[in-house]
């Protein structure tokens, strides 16, 4: 629950020389807990049904995967550290910010998009705009987008397996969705959290 | 696969571009930040194992035909929430997302079905969120996110049943 900051009103433009607000590192969270059991049940099954070669084989294939992701998990938490340390938190809390409108929405579908990388990237870069000031709004907009429309994941994997045509089509559907989940996102969140943690009277 | 060697490409570039700026903002920033990211790195790197290398085993006992089982030939509304429940069901990695996405389109599975099925996928696909999306992201904004896209894949079904095939 790391609410961004006390944001003390920062001194213009002289964003560097903050310290940055820590992101959100629990230990082992529940939702650790959940995977773990939820594999250990899984792999038991899959040794009931077939063996120990079958638990093997699964094992050395994800292993190999694993180490392809490990470097590309690197650039991903280089990439969000660097971008929350460069962003001047006040510009970023004006324009992609509670109160930035549908430009703010835009702003973090149009980011969304452009993201290079699978989920390694963009889940800490969505942190770390988060932890700069951010709201929910506009990083949902930005997850959403990333998702929808983003080509990372269209090139490397939607167009090869589902064909261009689907895949150019489903895009399109695709193109209003991450601004309407974002001004939904706004909409509920204002209502239920309706004093955002009493820091959502700057102007 | 060329397609993911551009991306690597793409993605530290991006990392080398940002990380210039940050160097010309003084070495301190930018070891900090080096430094910083290299922590969550750290920190990031038990859990990514655990769900990499389990993912393998829960997808090995959630048969895709099960999934593709949801995907059937039930049309309308009642078929689109059943895409969605699919999509949200389905474990593994973007090959099996997409390859049940293709199956069922060959297999006489509606459009606006199958977009449902792959973009309630894309948004809310459970191994993803709890396997990339919590350890990164504070969860509140996790499950909070996950609660507003659901509306999303019907829009998407209502988009397709309006504009047509591709």
């Amino acid at each position: 629950m790391s609410e961004p900051s006390p944001n003390h009103p920062a001194p213009a433009e002289d964003a560097e020389s903050e310290p940055r607000p820590g992101r959100a590192r629990k230990p082992i969270g529940w939702s650790t807990i959940i995977i773990a059991v939820l594999v250990a049940v899984s792999a038991a099954l899959v040794w009931r049904r077939d063996g120990t070669a079958g638990v093997l084989d699964i094992l050395t294939h994800d292993l190999s995967l694993f180490s392809g992701i490990l470097p590309r998990v690197l650039a991903g938490c280089l990439l969000g550290a660097l971008i929350s340390e460069i962003l001047p938190h006040e510009k970023v809390s004006r324009s992609l910010g509670p109160k930035s409108g549908l430009m703010g929405l835009l702003i973090g579908t149009a980011f969304g998009a452009i993201l290079p990388g699978g989920p390694f990237t963009a889940y800490p870069v969505a942190s770390a705009l988060l932890a700069v000031g951010a709201d929910f709004g506009a990083t949902i907009a930005m997850v959403v987008s990333w998702t929808l429309i983003g080509y990372g994941r269209a090139v490397a994997w939607e167009i090869p397996i589902m064909g261009t045509d689907f895949t150019l089509w489903r895009i399109l559907i695709s193109l209003p969705l991450p601004v309407l989940a974002g001004a939904l996102g706004r909409f509920v969140y204002i209502r239920i959290y309706p004093k955002p943690s009493a820091k959502d009277d700057e102007t | 696969m060329s397609a993911a060697l551009l991306i690597d490409i793409l993605l530290w570039g991006s990392v080398v571009g940002v990380g210039l700026i940050a160097f010309r903002r003084g070495p301190t920033v930018f070891k900090a930040s080096l430094r910083e990211g290299a922590m969550d790195f750290i920190n990031i790197v038990p859990r990514i194992a655990l769900g990499v290398i389990g993912s393998g085993y829960i997808a090995a006992i959630i048969p895709q035909e099960v999934i593709t089982g949801w995907l059937g030939p039930d049309s309308g509304w009642l078929g689109v929430a059943s895409a969605v429940v699919a999509g949200a069901a389905t474990p593994g990695g973007p090959v099996i997302g997409f390859s049940i996405g293709t199956v069922a389109l060959k297999s006489g599975g509606g459009v606006p079905q199958v977009v449902a099925y792959v973009v309630a996928w894309a948004l809310f696909a459970f191994q993803r969120v709890i396997l990339w999306e919590i350890p990164f992201m504070p969860a509140r904004f996790v499950w909070f996110r996950c609660a507003v896209s659901v509306p999303f894949p019907f829009l998407a079904a209502a988009i397709a049943m309006v504009i047509g095939k591709p």
